[in-house]
């Protein structure tokens, strides 16, 4: 090519002009609209994403077979230069995380002492061949060895994470590495762990010149969003029935993590470890359980006890509840306001835009008579709509055309009015304040436990809090999640069309209509058959074993059709995958006579009808040959909790993989009519091309 | 890619919202960039761009999936991108701002703005049908044989348009050369 031609193309590069993202947003949205006209034929009772999506088997399909044929050696070696140069780009995506994620990791492991050190103690001698070890179930087993280190290094050990960093630091890839550290890619607490377990002095010195490929890497990171804050609690840990025999908890309906999540995926790189809920995972999808059989018990508990898919020395106990489905057309209207975040950092593509769009499609489904109003907080707070009815949706549609982004956030100021609104609206009734934020709460009540007892405060008078979240980039999940969990409300965090369209569409009926309140859940493990549990997930949930029968303490809610899900992975007596060992002091102890030797639990749920004060208990016994639930529907749910599990990369998945995971998925899809399933299913093979 | 482009497109055409929305998201950059370098005005472009997501939902129910479905989508908007042109010569050329004149107004770097005015001036001089051309072969990196799949037209014919452009190229430096 002449050097005019290459001047030309550099020059088109450098005028590379930035997309400009309201013009995008315009243009998506201009053509979902066209796509919804002209497919309007195809099927006039469907609305628009309700359709079954089925685009993610040939993906997924088509995804495999690159994967596949990328990674064969023989086809390495075929390749022209071309492909090559396409395969150093996969590389460099696969290597990203490799390098990074396990770094980040290490620190919550090593500290969550409890679940690492029976699971990984990595001896000296196998951290040389690092990596390679990880997947071999050998390391698992010849664990036990090692008489007492000294405290920290012992910390550091109890991964192997930290043994295939040191595994590699050793091998010419440390340079990578310590350069990555030098620019800030690693985390400053992975740096931290590593400091601790004396590995940063072997790091090459800071002169090592960077190469345009970890320029690009540079950016690559740099485009992540930083400041997301999530609260990270610790994985819920290994329990020995012996020692805390109940396990208490309060139920979560909470969507807010999966979208995350899906969000991060969709982009390219995996969810930071904190961000993952393995519960709200589990809970985003449908499932088909056992209905209540008559209206006087608004939801039927079952109990499933089956194989856990990753360790074929425990048990999965699958807990579900399935709320009856109340008629929509027979609740009493309903009184939402709108308490819409416009601050200037509302103003991206992701969140105000897709805010009123997703609002235009709520407002078609919600009943002539219920009554909306909308509050804007930005610098000063406002009344945009007076409470109108949804039957003159010229004036609501009109007042949404109005709102634009643009001031500071006072997110108090305007909850205040909005609740002032609301309460207004409720008369002797209920009103919800559904408040839609990117999460930036720079709030005129500083204190959170303030905020957290003012929407306390107002739940008890009848005004519930559902929050919305938009955007990346300053999405305060944590924030979010205390907010909702007070307000009775539910979390979702909204990153396209499609989830604005199961949120507020398809799951606004089972919000509106709450069937029961405060829904606890407690099980009683028996010691003489279970020797450890886990729960998995609803580490945010814990509540203490005395809140189960106390009335006060707050719990979640259910709504009309809602299902909510629990798994337990748990330990038979005299199976070969009991982690601990049994104490020599305590055997010489009998263990206590019961008259339930065959039972392995006794599970217990609290909940109050609506407006109810005190509490109903249902109770049932755990035994090992329940199988109240579709075996579909317990894979399912063990596919995405395991799929979970390996985004936090909890070591106790052993060699159960990504593929394990997309396997059992695919063999649990069903029906599907949503699609929600084959998306998941696509998910995963995204987790593995970002890992 | 293609391969996976193509199910979302057939998918998409039968109805599947979401293989629709993912398609658009994918290659909303591609239309805006192509449709950009072809009339050399970002408003207009961004209008064009919207066009194309607009009119492709009816669009897809011809596309039969025997060529790769970003070619397809190339030949899309690059007939929308002529339909324009052909509006605006109906019209008055506006103003063109390859290099962004706006952006040039605050660049600092002088190298950088020199290139950018220089691309302004040689994208200007090349005739509509060279300017597509460039803005497959160049901006996208497409093989000639690619881009004549794209253009309805043989491999020879892209490689000549290729020498023409160089020529275009070679003349305005000669002439540039004179008036300084």
């Amino acid at each position: 090519m002449s050097d005019d031609l290459e001047r030309l193309q550099a020059a088109l590069k450098m005028d590379a002009s930035e997309i400009e993202e309201t013009a995008k947003t315009r243009a998506l949205l201009a053509g979902l609209e066209s796509f919804d006209r002209v497919n309007q034929g195809i099927d006039q009772r469907s609305r628009p994403s309700a359709k079954a999506s089925r685009f993610a088997s040939p993906l997924q399909q088509g995804l495999k077979t690159m994967w596949t044929r990328i990674t064969s050696r023989p086809f390495l070696l075929a390749t022209t230069s071309l492909c090559t140069i396409a395969l150093a780009v996969v590389i460099t995506q696969q290597n990203r995380p490799l390098r990074l994620a396990p770094l980040g990791d290490v620190a919550p492991l090593a500290s969550e002492g409890d679940i690492a050190a029976p699971k990984s103690v990595v001896v000296a001698d196998e951290r040389a061949d690092g990596a390679a070890l990880l997947k071999d179930k050998s390391v698992e087993e010849s664990v036990v060895v090692q008489a007492p280190i000294a405290p920290a290094q012992d910390a550091a050990m109890a991964s192997p994470d930290v043994a295939a960093v040191e595994g590699r630091l050793r091998s010419e890839n440390a340079q990578t590495l310590a350069r990555e550290a030098e620019k800030g890619l690693v985390t400053g607490r992975a740096v931290d762990s590593l400091a601790a377990s004396g590995l940063a002095e072997s790091m090459p010195s800071p002169s090592i010149v960077a190469q345009e490929s970890d320029a690009e890497l540079y950016r690559l990171q740099q485009d992540q969003p930083s400041g997301d804050v999530f609260d990270g609690a610790p994985v819920n840990p290994l329990k020995i029935t012996a020692q805390e025999p109940v396990s208490t908890f309060a139920i979560d309906v909470d969507t807010a993590s999966y979208s995350y999540v899906r969000s991060a995926l969709l982009d390219g790189y995996r969810p930071q470890a904190d961000a993952v809920r393995i519960e709200e995972l589990v809970n985003y999808f449908d499932y088909t359980y056992p209905k209540p059989a008559d209206t006087e018990v608004p939801f039927q508990p079952s109990v499933s006890v089956s194989a856990t898919p990753w360790n074929p020395g425990t048990k999965l106990v699958h807990i579900a509840i399935q709320g009856f489905t109340a008629d929509e057309s027979e609740r009493a209207p309903a009184n939402l306001v709108f308490l819409i975040d416009t601050s200037g950092s509302m103003e991206d593509a992701n969140k105000l835009p897709l805010l009123v769009q997703s609002f235009r499609l709520m407002l078609a489904n919600l009943q002539p008579d219920d009554r909306i109003a909308i509050v804007t907080y930005a610098g000063s707070a406002g009344l945009v709509l007076e409470p109108t009815k949804v039957s003159d949706q010229r004036k609501i549609l009109a007042s949404l055309q109005n709102l634009s982004a643009g001031g500071s956030t006072a997110g108090a100021e305007g909850l205040q009015q909005a609740y002032g609104v609301a309460e207004d609206m409720a008369g002797d009734g209920s009103a919800r304040v559904i408040l839609a934020t990117d999460g930036d709460f720079n709030v005129g009540i500083a204190d959170p436990e303030e905020l957290k007892n003012f929407i306390a405060a107002k739940r008890d008078t009848g005004v519930f809090l559902s929050v919305l979240g938009f955007g990346r980039g300053n999405y305060d999940d944590a924030t979010m999640q205390v907010l909702a969990q007070n307000g009775n409300g539910q979390a979702a965090y909204i990153d396209t069309l499609a989830e604005a369209q199961k949120v507020l569409v398809e799951d606004v009926a089972a919000t509106l209509v709450p069937i029961a309140n405060d829904v606890k859940i407690q099980v009683e493990w028996n010691p003489a058959t279970v020797a450890e549990y886990r729960l998995i997930g609803y580490e945010t949930r814990a509540l203490n074993r005395e809140d189960f029968n106390n009335d006060r303490v707050d719990a979640g809610e259910i709504g009309s059709g809602h299902t909510v899900t629990a798994l337990y992975e748990i330990t038979l007596v005299g199976s070969s995958a009991v982690m601990t060992d049994d104490l020599r002091y305590e055997s010489a102890a009998a263990a206590p006579e019961t008259n339930f030797t065959s039972e392995l639990g006794f599970l217990k749920l609290r909940y109050k009808l609506p407006g109810a004060t005190t509490s109903q208990l249902i109770e049932t016994p755990i035994t090992p040959d329940r199988v109240d639930i579709a075996p579909q529907e317990t894979a399912f749910a063990a596919a995405v909790a395991g799929f979970g599990e390996l985004l936090r990369d909890n070591q106790a998945m052993g060699d159960w993989s990504h593929d394990d995971a997309q396997t059992l998925a695919q063999s649990a899809r069903g029906e599907d009519t949503f699609g929600y399933r084959a998306e998941f299913i696509r998910l995963i093979g995204l987790a593995k091309a970002a890992q | 890619m293609d391969d996976n482009d193509t199910n979302l497109a057939i998918e998409a055409a039968k109805g599947d919202r979401r293989a629709f929305e993912r398609l658009l998201t994918r290659h909303y950059d591609r239309i805006y960039r192509v449709a950009y370098r072809v009339i050399g005005n970002r408003a207009e472009a961004q209008d064009v761009a919207q066009e194309v997501c607009a009119a492709l939902p009816a669009k897809l129910k011809g596309f039969r999936g025997d060529a790769a479905f970003s070619t397809w989508l190339y030949r899309v908007v690059l007939n929308a991108g002529r339909d324009q042109l052909r509006r605006k010569a109906a019209q008055q050329r506006i103003t063109s701002d390859w290099g962004n004149v706006q952006v040039l107004h605050r660049e600092t770097d002088v190298q950088r703005m020199a290139e950018l005015d220089w691309l302004n001036r040689a994208l200007t001089r090349l005739s509509d049908e060279l300017r597509e051309t460039v803005a497959l072969v160049l901006g996208e990196e497409m093989s000639h044989a690619l881009a004549g799949q794209v253009l309805g037209l043989s491999e020879g014919t892209i490689s000549w348009r290729m020498s023409e452009v160089r020529k275009a190229l070679k003349l305005m430096a000669a002439e540039e050369a004179r008036f300084a």
